[in-house]
């Protein structure tokens, strides 16, 4: 007996179901959307998605958003504005609000509206939706929305979509029980060519049915993605490297300056990074309350004063301590580093102690796709703008006559002398030239690290490590010691860890300073022991 | 350099003022009525026990940067090994008293989930053992980074930058847990040492005659080193290194015996410092604090060592009494006190005193002429 009505409780169920596919798909689903079997509900979502009617999509999205109502037979959509609509129809509902109440959901519905969206917003106008719809295509692999699929395949214009639309694809036929040999391989193509983590995962996650044929192709596409994404994934550390070298050779460009010409360890070079930093920031806050409207551009309008008010303050460094130390290089180096101190309370009284909020403009937000690898657009600014320095400040000192006798100073400073060029002039220009460029590598570090007065403390002793690492007196060492040392700390990060990889390469360091004491591109001659 | 000798006025003051000390100081927190004038309250002995711990430190950098002209920007680096070395004894004679009860793990390998004690934990539960460490710790390690820095005679700025960078190193190695030393925590909790509990008033006294003590020896080690014929060849590399090195003097073998050495003294003050403080963190690498221990010398006096000594105690009462009294400017002074010092006291006070005398008994004696001022050349 009891036997008797599970199988008859079936059997119902079973015609029950049949039939909302069968007749007449739409207006035969809607009372069942309201129906208190959550199994309805769901059979119920996946007809109208299939109607192609125009309301099909205003209701399933009632339905998520709690604004589908029902009463007395009758389904009505609630629109967000608060206008009640007869979902039959379309019409406005003229009955009595008192007896509705909203359509109960749970989990197992909220997947079918997921999954009715998905197919339903395949072939919505917008590409963006589109793409969205496709994804979510993608994720739940919901064999029904395969007709709509193909539609939207068929007009797609958009490749960037159409490539979304045809994994989807790829994804429900791998996982179709039923699918023939010919599309399963056509669909592991497909999703060897999207080639990413989800694409792997998918083709290493085959249920066991298949056939040996199809198997091996899953197996062989899945290692070409593991292949493809590892060298993604090195490309990508190369690419942190680059980034991490960009923003070391901006820290100590301007330190190989006042070390090369002067041979004077400047302990508050760091501060001036930092003071470039403040200055973005005050100048952004200056927008802010004057002229939004310029947000776009507070980068560019920071940076000359950056440079003029960081220069500014290297000159004065300059004129009123560091000259009166030439021959004391120790004794520079803590004299600077008591101004470092000066600097860093300063600004910490002015400012405050916590960190400083620096936007970053529109235009350097977001990030460029490629392949498997993702280049956020404001380190890509960095690395421009850290290479496009370095150029001027190269062209500066090859071709102008500042950068002709900074050069002759570096070289020998009393046949420089002798010369006729006035040394300690040329050292106060060299000097605030340098911290000027500690102020420009200020702003760019504003962009991606905290505006504390301790900014320019976290980058001193890598700047030093740079300039040790390239040798003194030419800026290529500069690069290449910034370059080999961001990329050597990015690569063996994934390996070591980061704080690890950081001391392997200190330690590094002080053992390649062993075999070169002067660094890379040592000055030789005269100049070596003067 | 008039103080050669190894007993002269200058070695007969400072042992006096420290004998001094050593007596004073008990005496008046011990014997003297609290409440008196003369009474010195309990908080202030591990202070000023602290103090002479940093005067030793001061005293080892004095001790090659005063007379060998090499600046270490690291020498905080083997203070706190030394600490380490003693904090790890401490934290073995915690025992079953921690919170977890092990019995032979300190806590926070407990609060990590370690099993069992990492090899180089061993031994430390001895006292001889981590004594020793603490001379041998600092000491094998300037002997291995000496022995490569000036075997290849990397100097000046470049030797200063690359002892900031081993502290730096060293310091983010000791933050890490795995490093199996407390991580950012340090070794704290302290129970007992020797039997005696730390926080007792008497074991304090205790701690810092011997750190009075210690300076004292490392004083007189420090002055016999440099009034002997091998601190004369300290003198001279400090002075013209090149010269020094053709007239056929193995450079390289005399910066590295007296950089080991000066390693070893630092770690001694740092051991002395960790019990009278309760606690060692990897902040004590921070490349800041080796760079504040060079001012303390150059206030004093560069090449008087006890300059150093004097340095280190008036900074760092500066230092307490501003940042009580005005903590927003202490950066200020002390950074302004860079700059001055550099500037217009090269010497450091007891340089200026110094010159200040000999212009005054040669006022006195006219017609015998005050010694030249040898500057010392980097």
């Amino acid at each position: 007996m009891f036997c008797l009505r599970n199988i008859l409780r079936a059997f119902v169920l079973l015609i029950g179901m049949t039939s909302a596919v069968l007749a007449e798909p739409y207006e035969e689903a809607l009372p069942k959307l309201a129906s208190d079997r959550y199994a309805d509900t769901d059979a119920a979502i996946g007809a109208i998605a299939r109607s192609g009617r125009p309301l099909a999509l205003g209701i399933v999205e009632a339905l998520r958003d709690g604004r589908l109502l029902s009463g007395e037979g009758q389904v009505i959509i609630r629109r967000p504005s608060g206008e009640l609509i007869d979902a039959a129809t379309g019409q406005a509902w003229t009955g009595s609000s008192g007896d509705l109440k909203p359509v109960r959901i749970n989990n197992r519905v909220r997947r079918a509206i997921e999954a009715a969206l998905g197919s339903l917003t395949l072939l919505s106008p917008d590409a963006r939706t589109r793409l969205q719809a496709a994804q979510a295509v993608f994720r739940s692999r919901d064999a029904a929305a395969l007709p709509t699929l193909d539609t939207a395949i068929a007009q797609e214009s958009d490749l960037h979509v159409r490539d979304a639309l045809e994994s989807a694809r790829a994804a429900i036929i791998l996982t179709m029980p039923d699918a023939l040999p010919d599309q399963s391989l056509a669909a592991i193509a497909t999703l060897h060519g999207r080639g990413d983590q989800e694409a792997l995962v998918l083709l290493s996650g085959l249920p066991s049915g298949m056939s040996s044929e199809v198997a091996a192709a899953a197996r062989k596409a899945a290692d070409g993605i593991r292949t493809r994404l590892a060298v993604f994934g090195a490309l990508q550390n190369v690419w942190y490297g680059i980034s991490l070298g960009s923003v070391l050779l901006l820290a100590a460009i301007g330190l190989a300056i006042t070390f090369g010409t002067m041979g004077v360890i400047n302990m508050a070079h760091g501060e001036m990074v930092m003071l470039g930093a403040y200055t973005t920031f005050v100048v952004q806050e200056l927008i802010r309350t004057h002229a939004p409207g310029l947000f776009g551009v507070s980068l560019l309008v920071a940076l000359p004063l950056a440079f003029v008010v960081a220069g500014a303050v290297g000159v004065l460094i300059e004129r009123t301590v560091i000259r009166f130390l030439y021959g004391r290089p120790l004794e520079t180096l803590l004299a600077t580093w008591g101004i470092s101190l000066i600097l860093q309370q300063g600004v910490r009284t002015i400012f405050g102690p916590t960190n400083r909020e620096v936007g970053t403009p529109a235009w350097m937000s977001g990030a460029l796709e490629i392949g498997a690898m993702s280049l956020t657009y404001n380190r890509i600014a960095i690395v421009v703008f850290a290479f496009s320095v370095f150029a001027t400040l190269l062209l500066v000192l090859r071709y102008t006559s500042l950068g002709l006798y900074v050069r002759a100073v570096t070289q020998n400073r009393r046949m420089a002398g002798s010369m006729g060029i006035r040394t300690s002039r040329i050292d106060a220009l060299a000097f605030g030239l340098g911290s000027g460029m500690a102020g420009i590598a200020g702003v760019a570090l504003s962009q991606i690290d905290n505006v504390s007065p301790n900014l320019g403390q976290s980058y001193i002793i890598d700047s030093f490590m740079v300039v040790v690492f390239g040798g003194v007196g030419n800026l290529w060492g500069t690069l290449v010691g910034a370059m080999t040392l961001g990329t050597a700390n990015k690569l063996l990060e994934p390996y070591a860890g980061a704080v690890l990889g950081k001391i392997i390469l200190l330690i590094a360091i002080i053992l390649f300073i062993q075999r070169r004491p002067r660094g890379l591109f040592a000055l030789r001659g005269r100049a070596v022991e003067a | 350099m008039k103080a050669q000798s190894l007993f002269d006025r200058q070695t007969f003051i400072v042992l006096s003022l420290l004998a001094a000390a050593a007596i004073l100081v008990p005496v008046m927190n011990g014997l003297a009525e609290p409440g008196s004038a003369l009474h010195l309250s309990d908080h202030l002995v591990p202070l000023l026990g602290k103090y002479v711990c940093f005067a030793l430190l001061a005293l080892s950098v004095d001790l090659i940067w005063g007379f060998c002209g090499i600046l270490s920007l690291g020498h905080g680096a083997f203070f706190a090994l030394g600490g380490y070395a003693i904090g790890m004894y401490l934290m073995r004679q915690i025992g079953p008293r921690g919170v977890y009860a092990d019995p032979i793990l300190p806590d926070f390998m407990v609060f990590l989930n370690w099993k069992e004690l990492p090899w180089f934990w061993h031994g430390f539960d001895w006292f001889p053992f981590a004594a020793a460490m603490v001379l041998l710790g600092p000491g094998c390690l300037a002997f291995v980074f000496g022995w490569f820095a000036f075997r290849s005679r990397v100097t000046g700025v470049y030797f200063s930058i690359i002892t900031q960078s081993m502290t730096f190193a060293l310091m983010l190695a000791f933050f890490r847990n795995d490093m199996g030393l407390g991580g950012n925590n340090g070794l704290t909790d302290f129970k007992e040492i020797l039997g005696f509990p730390v926080q007792a008033g008497s074991t304090r006294l205790a701690l810092f005659v011997f750190s009075v003590i210690a300076l004292a020896g490392g004083y007189l080690l420090c002055r016999w080193v440099v009034s002997s014929k091998f601190g004369k060849v300290l003198v001279a590399v400090r002075d013209a290194e090149s010269r020094t090195r053709f007239l056929g003097y193995r450079v390289e073998h005399y910066k590295l015996v007296v950089f080991t050495l000066s390693a070893m003294l630092a770690g001694v003050g740092g051991a002395l410092y960790v019990p009278q403080v309760g606690i060692i963190n990897p902040s004590e690498f921070a490349p800041a604090n080796s760079i504040e221990v060079v001012v303390w010398v150059a206030v004093g006096g560069r090449g008087t060592l006890a300059g150093a000594i004097l340095g280190a105690l008036l900074v760092n009462a500066g230092k307490t009494w501003f940042t009580a009294a005005l903590p927003e400017f202490w950066l200020f002074a002390l950074g302004g006190l860079f700059v001055f010092v550099t500037l217009f006291m090269p010497r450091g006070i007891l340089g200026a005193a110094g010159y200040l005398w000999e212009r005054f008994s040669h006022g006195l004696r006219a017609g015998r002429s005050p010694e030249p001022v040898t500057h010392a050349a980097e």
